[in-house]
């Protein structure tokens, strides 16, 4: 493997882990604060209990994706340069940007909730994380909208005398609309990864109780109850949601990237009406495209395309041969190329990865959703399920809307290739802003040194995975518990309102599980 | 003033900011296996910077982030020619982070060691690669008239990366005894202050010196008056230190950071990468910045954004102002609960 692939891997393999932990701390914040704000309203400690057993897992979970997000600024400028390079005027600063608006606000206030138990007023302790939650939800969309620029770039125009794009309209970058379609996107379905996990964990420990024969009236009780409640509804609507804004964000795509949605369906010719295909065979890996048969069902790709039952949807063989009249048949014999100089482009990505992660995608959406339905009709009026299969499958369902999330990511970004930022159609051609992956990676950088760190990062995340998984399997089993490790049944902590007593000894101390035990 | 130097500016003052903060809790955390003998003090010293560290971090970010908005060509030339130095501070970085987060997630003295460790090993990486990558960026990189590394992996590595990574650790340790000289209170108090006593004047010496060289090199009038003051200040330090007066001692040691720092980016202006193969070669503000456009966006948005976040983080300073002593910590607490 040359350079390109090398770092290719790294930022595919660092990206996909990184957002293992986005949606969860994105989703699982909202709904932390929605149980800190229920506690701070009622007074009912049950509220207060969830409060610290979520908390403590978007915590843990929250760390891993600080750390691991160091690495997504750094690797741009690292592995990336001439990238860097082209998009400066505009990349980085949305990246800047979300570094002052956002990253401050929730690492500064994500301390003031860790700490701020008792020494704090309750209210101002409560606004705190709210101010964290925010300030994840606003770097979600710097993000998307830095990601968004790449898909379909706007505001800008060329400079004559570099050929890179200039920015002349900020606020058309930021009200870019992929940008605000993915947004809506990404964000309700994180919801559905925090709504999933109180689900199967929920289930879990509402079993256990029921099996144990422990007492219905303890408080732990109405704590995994609430839990699975709240995830199940949470969980639908977002799937309803999910369900509109991908529409939205599908429809978008038709227009800006059709390439991308017809490699989605593998829809080799161009059809009118098109169908919708269920299931693909044939040669999708090697991107034989007239060699993929699938099972379709007539109208529906026309639908989600266009809104209506007739209009035609181009397939791969003519766009592929549009792009190439359009953007060449092969790389410019340019040094800056790297191998690919003087190649054959293959427009198309990579057919079984957009098809089958696009297929997944909805997928395992359904499958959380069927879940949460579940979860919800079996825990009605008081009732607590004991199937093994109905409990332990809400739980490994858990996962479900972790790999919606990764695959749909990874159609994205794989469904844009061959470019790192996709021409706009909306600009006429001579107008137009565009990259190929191929020309965006570090030319002094040695296959060497990016193979050293794609296996010492890969080792290196593959540890902590194990790590994490361990402390939140024994933490979840462990249920809710005081900072000792010790459950304590029945007791409800008051923290100080009083800021003056922060020095003397914690009455609250044994419930404390949020008290970072430095 | 154009936009440009506002940014430049603007960037040495994040960089600035970040050392003054984040060199604190590298300094604590490099302190731990010196001035931390029992398990009561290590948890002591964690505490007094744990609310601290994450937001003294997205200084780091921030600084990062604004060298990529502002001057794209800089951060396209500065990290690939020290790809691996960048990759092994990003380790430092990410063991740190979590093991700030697991090592009070289980309950075991040996887990309790071993990520206090990691912690001290992840901030002494991080802070020695900084350094390194400040050294470099302000005393030369072979870098050729396209910005592009020559000589292979390791030639990013010499005596300038070497003199900053040593001056930024050794800037951070005292900075990190003076903290919890001002911060804690007991036997951690007396050892770090007896530390920093004893320390400090050689500490100031690599950063001194990387400053001088700078200066020497391209620097005005104004650095020398910048570097001057630098030297003042670590005197006016150390005397403050024999006193006792751990607040004076600690302002006076910023300073010292500041100005010091300041000379260093006040005489690399203009150039933001000298390149060791040839001066034309030189990375300059106008090779690397953006268009102005962005820069007046990015200058409104930092403009309104930057008071607010140090108003915010201030106050969470003051909230954690109270000096910490070292509590039970939970096993001690069973026992005597059981006693």
């Amino acid at each position: 493997m040359d350079v390109l692939d090398i770092a290719r891997w790294q930022f595919g393999i660092t990206t996909v882990y990184h957002f293992l932990m986005v949606p969860l701390t994105i989703g699982l914040g909202v709904l932390v604060a929605v149980m800190h704000t229920m506690w701070v309203r009622t007074d009912n400690p049950e509220w207060l209990r969830m409060t610290r057993f979520w908390g403590r897992i978007y915590l843990i979970n929250f760390v891993l994706g600080v750390a691991t997000g160091l690495v997504q600024e750094f690797q741009f400028g690292l592995a990336w340069s001439e990238y860097s390079r082209f998009v400066g005027d505009v990349f980085g600063s949305l990246l800047a940007l979300e570094a002052l608006l956002a990253f401050f606000l929730e690492s500064t206030f994500l301390g003031l909730w860790i700490f701020g138990w008792g020494r704090i007023p309750k209210k101002v302790h409560l606004a705190a994380l709210w101010a964290a939650v925010i300030g994840s939800i606003v770097s979600a969309y710097f993000i998307i909208a830095a990601n968004s620029w790449m898909q379909h770039p706007v505001g800008v125009v060329t400079d004559d005398a570099t050929g890179r794009p200039l920015q002349v309209d900020f606020f058309a970058v930021l009200s870019n609309n992929t940008a605000l379609a993915a947004f809506s996107h990404a964000i309700v379905a994180a919801l559905m990864v925090a709504g999933a996990l109180l689900v199967g964990i929920g289930l879990w420990h509402l079993r256990k109780r029921k099996l144990e024969e422990r007492s219905t009236e303890e408080p732990d009780q109405g704590v995994w109850r609430r839990s699975v409640r709240l995830g199940g509804w949470v969980s639908l609507a977002a799937f309803v949601l999910v369900a509109l804004t991908g529409d939205w964000q599908g429809k978008l795509m038709y227009e800006q990237q059709p390439l991308k949605m017809s490699s989605a369906e593998a829809l080799c010719e161009t059809e009118a009406p098109a169908s919708f295909s269920v299931f693909a065979w044939g040669k999708l890996g090697s991107n034989e495209c007239d060699e993929v048969h699938s099972i379709t069902i007539p109208y529906i790709l026309s639908y989600l395309a266009h809104g209506d039952f007739s209009t035609a949807v181009p397939g791969v063989n003519e766009l592929q041969e549009e792009y190439a009249a359009v953007y060449g048949e092969t790389y410019p014999d340019d040094p800056s190329f790297g191998n690919k100089a003087g190649e054959p482009i293959d427009y198309t990505p990579v057919l079984s990865v957009t098809y089958w992660s696009f297929r997944l995608m909805i997928g395992m959406g359904a499958v959380s959703a069927g879940v949460a339905a579940y979860a919800l009709w079996a825990t009605r009026r008081g009732r607590v399920p004991t199937s093994r299969v109905g409990v332990y499958g809400s739980l490994l369902a858990v996962a479900a809307p972790f790999v919606a999330n990764s695959t749909g990511w990874i159609f994205t970004e794989m469904g844009r290739q061959p470019f790192v930022v996709y021409p706009n159609p909306d600009v006429p051609v001579e107008d137009q802003v565009y990259f190929f992956t191929a020309q965006a990676v570090s030319p002094g950088v040695t296959a060497a040194e990016v193979w050293t760190s794609l296996i010492a990062l890969t080792l290196v995340y593959g540890a902590l995975a194990v790590v994490e998984l361990w402390l939140i399997g024994r933490f979840v089993r462990a249920g809710v518990t005081t900072g000792d490790g010790h459950p304590t049944p029945g007791f409800t902590p008051e923290p100080p309102d009083d800021a003056d007593d922060a020095g003397a000894p914690r009455r609250d101390r044994d419930d404390d599980v949020l008290q970072f035990a430095y | 003033m154009d936009l440009q130097t506002v940014w430049f500016a603007a960037v040495a003052v994040l960089w600035i900011g970040f050392l003054l903060l984040e060199g604190f809790d590298f300094g604590v955390a490099a302190l731990l296996p010196v001035l931390g003998r029992r398990p009561a003090d290590r948890h002591l010293m964690l505490r007094s910077i744990g609310p601290l560290w994450d937001g003294n971090e997205v200084w780091l970010i921030t600084a990062a982030g604004a060298v990529f908005a502002a001057f794209p060509g800089w951060y396209a030339s500065w990290l690939p020619a020290l790809y691996l130095p960048f990759v092994l501070v990003l380790f430092g970085l990410i063991i740190r982070a979590v093991a700030f987060e697991w090592r009070h997630s289980h309950h075991t003295a040996q887990w309790d060691a071993t990520w206090t460790h990691v912690i001290t090993a992840g901030s002494l990486i991080a802070a020695l690669g900084i350094g390194a990558a400040l050294g470099a960026t302000t005393l030369g990189l072979p870098i050729d008239g396209d910005g592009n590394r020559v000589g292979g992996a390791f030639s990013g590595l010499g005596w300038p990366a070497l003199l900053g990574a040593v001056a930024v650790l050794a800037f951070s340790m005292v900075h990190g005894a003076l903290f919890l000289a001002l911060k804690v209170d007991g036997d951690v108090r007396l050892r770090a202050r007896a530390f920093a006593l004893r320390w400090a004047p050689a500490a100031a010496l690599p950063l001194l010196a990387w400053a001088a060289i700078v200066h020497l090199r391209y620097g005005t009038a104004i650095t020398a008056a910048l570097w001057v003051l630098a030297a003042v200040a670590v005197v006016g330090a150390w005397t403050r230190m024999k006193l006792d007066r751990e607040g004076a001692a600690f302002t006076a040691w910023a300073l010292f950071l500041v100005a010091a720092a300041a000379t260093i980016f006040g005489a690399a202006y203009p150039v933001v990468v000298p390149s060791t193969v040839d001066a034309a070669f030189d990375l300059t503000i106008a090779d690397a910045s953006v268009s102005d456009y962005t820069l007046t966006v990015m200058t409104w948005a930092a403009g309104v954004g930057l008071p607010v976040v140090l108003g915010y983080q201030a106050w969470t300073y003051w909230v954690f102002r109270k000096r910490l002593t070292a509590e039970p910590v939970h096993e001690e607490a069973a026992e005597v609960a059981t006693a």
